[in-house]
């Protein structure tokens, strides 16, 4: 999971995943432009009109495109994908920016004292780091509402636990390897627990119910107990609406 | 309220449709039936359009009962019956529709001949979707009777609480279900990730369902496959049917409630006209693959809706009897229901 620009501007391979779906792959590794290529031609194919599209899953390398094959076929798809690649040009991704309140360390985050310790840094210095660096939502995956947040900075960078946990509880905030994510529900789970956030990343009873997308930008803020516990009761008696900050330009 | 009472749940079932996947590109995985043929089928026999949800059925079926005025339902992808409890035992056979009034109970039974059934009630039921789908994902608690199994004194509303009285069909040709061809693969997205000697060992050896098998998929007993460039990949989409090799170097085919994406390579994706039969196996079931192109995938798939549609058109009538009083009756005549009660 290294930055590799070898790929930057190789055609994109059509990799085949099936009768139902197809993979067109920018690249193999975890890199900022090659995954903006992969976004860029998800927005195209979300804008345009393709007949018997089922979904479209941006990835960090590629984007996987679903469709139905009784109403089209991996032709006429692959056809349109690449009609669209020649008019997807190269204007940066700029989503939306979110900013979790995240209460770090203790119960909240049993992991800050062994991440610092093994990355030879103070626990301060961690949540520094951490949430001082903007990240983006490279792709949602494993489970309903989880964004991959990179790239976290170069010191904070440590392999998934030996151990993983077999209760990780939702609103966990976690690093591994290059990344950082909001653990969206309850659920096993193998990364750096550094603090918890009071907002739900995925609610059923709430529109829309996942809050992230890829190309998402998140923020972390660093807030004590009261305020974490005041979010959360809010939370807790339904009022779980949470919006991205406003950007320049809107209302 | 209408509805089907769950008097015994037997092994976990689930509400299953078509599924949900239109929102992966969120993380929530597809879900919706194992078998969509079967759930066709089951559909069409009680008059439902194809893609109503209907009770899916693994291992062991349910006891339920009815608590509405009539209802009219069908249990395909078993050969076994239903079975109508009562002072009288009888059973009514899958593969055709029945209707039956206030306050009876059917049980279905151990499923010894397949991994899935379902049980299609006419009308469907009255649950609140989920991204349009009725479909249950347990895993994150999303759709069916509050993203859960169901469970012993469930009621499942109905839509349609009064099913009317009318010749009741039957489906008598199972072609479609029972079928003993290699499952067809297309290669990729990751088959450059194999040694060619385990390409040849996955299509030339035989594998096995092993007991890890569940909705989100199969893992397989038989040749253990190499990786020529390691088992981690940064990760990607899934679809349906895709073969995901582990370090370990046994596959797993992955099914409707698999996660939107993984950091295994993957050797190749059963066809979607397959698909299905890998829902139906059990545990100890044998299975060999074959590589086919996309072009061969597609003519499968055309191939497969052709025969869904001749089968529904070829429904028959039922046997003759219009309820279960004179499912009774015809029962207590000539025996023609296999019972365990000798005929008197």
């Amino acid at each position: 999971m290294t930055e590799d620009h070898s790929n930057f501007l190789a055609p994109p391979r059509f990799l085949s995943a099936g009768d139902t779906a197809l993979v067109v792959e920018f690249g193999e590794t975890v890199d900022r432009e090659v995954n903006h290529r992969v976004m860029r031609l998800g927005e195209a194919a979300r804008a345009a009109t393709i007949a018997g599209l089922v979904d479209l899953v941006p990835t960090f390398r590629s984007l996987m495109v679903h469709y139905d094959p009784t109403v089209t076929s991996r032709r006429a798809v692959e056809g349109r994908l690449r009609e669209l690649l020649t008019e997807a040009g190269s204007a940066p991704i700029v989503g939306r920016l979110w900013e979790f309140p995240v209460l770090y360390g203790e119960e909240a985050g049993p992991d800050l004292e062994e991440v610092a310790k093994r990355t030879g840094l103070s626990p301060e210095r961690v949540v520094e780091l951490h949430a001082g660096t903007e990240y983006e939502a490279y792709m949602m995956g494993f489970m309903p509402g989880l964004a991959y947040l990179g790239i976290i900075p170069k010191e904070l960078e440590l392999p998934r636990r030996n151990e993983p946990r077999v209760r990780v509880p939702a609103g966990s905030v976690a690093i591994a390897i290059n990344l950082t994510n909001v653990y969206s529900l309850e659920s096993p789970g193998g990364w750096h627990l550094l603090g918890r956030t009071p907002v739900d990343l995925f609610d059923l009873h709430r529109d829309p119910q996942a809050l992230l997308t890829a190309g998402d930008r998140v923020r972390f803020r660093p807030v004590g107990r009261d305020v974490y516990d005041e979010l959360k009761a809010r939370m807790a008696a339904g009022d779980t609406r949470f919006d991205p900050v406003p950007q320049e330009g809107e209302p | 309220m209408s509805g089907l009472r769950v008097v015994s749940a037997g092994f976990a079932p689930t509400l299953q449709d078509f599924g949900r996947p239109h929102v992966q590109h969120i993380g929530v995985p597809p879900s919706g039936a194992l078998d969509p043929v079967a759930l066709r089928i089951a559909n069409a026999l009680v008059g439902n359009p194809p893609e109503t949800a209907a009770i899916e059925l693994r291992v062991m079926g349910p006891t339920v009962e009815v608590e509405a005025e009539a209802v009219r339902l069908a249990l395909v992808g078993t050969g076994s019956p239903v079975e109508i409890l009562g002072e009288r035992r009888v059973e009514a056979p899958s593969h055709q529709s029945i209707r039956l009034t206030r306050g009876r109970r059917l049980r279905v039974g151990g499923l010894s001949d397949t991994g899935v059934a379902y049980l299609a009630v006419e009308g469907g039921f009255a649950v609140e979707p989920v991204y349009g789908s009725l479909s249950t994902y347990t895993r994150a608690r999303i759709g069916g009777l509050d993203g859960r199994a169901l469970r012993d004194g469930d009621l499942l509303a109905l839509r349609q609480p009064a099913a009317a009285e009318r010749a009741e069909q039957r489906c008598a040709d199972r072609s479609w279900w029972s079928d003993g061809d290699p499952v067809r693969v297309v290669l990729g997205p990751q088959e450059d990730y194999f040694t060619a000697d385990s390409l040849a060992a996955f299509f030339g050896g035989e594998y096995r369902i092993t007991r890890e098998a569940d909705r989100m998929g199969v893992r397989l007993d038989g040749p253990v496959l190499q990786h020529a460039r390691g088992h981690d990949i940064v990760s990607d989409g899934i679809a349906t049917g895709a073969i995901q090799v582990p370090g370990n170097g046994r596959p797993i085919v992955l099914l409707a409630d698999h996660q939107t994406t993984g950091g295994y390579p993957k050797l190749g994706t059963v066809i979607s006209a397959d698909v299905p039969r890998i829902g139906r196996m059990r545990p100890g079931d044998a299975l060999r693959f074959a590589e086919v192109s996309i072009d061969d995938a597609e003519t499968a798939r055309r191939a497969l809706e052709d025969r869904i549609a001749r089968t529904i058109e070829r429904f028959g009538p039922a046997e003759p009897w219009l309820d279960e009083e004179a499912l009774y009756r015809r029962n207590l005549i000539s025996g023609f229901v296999e019972s365990t009660e000798a005929v008197p």
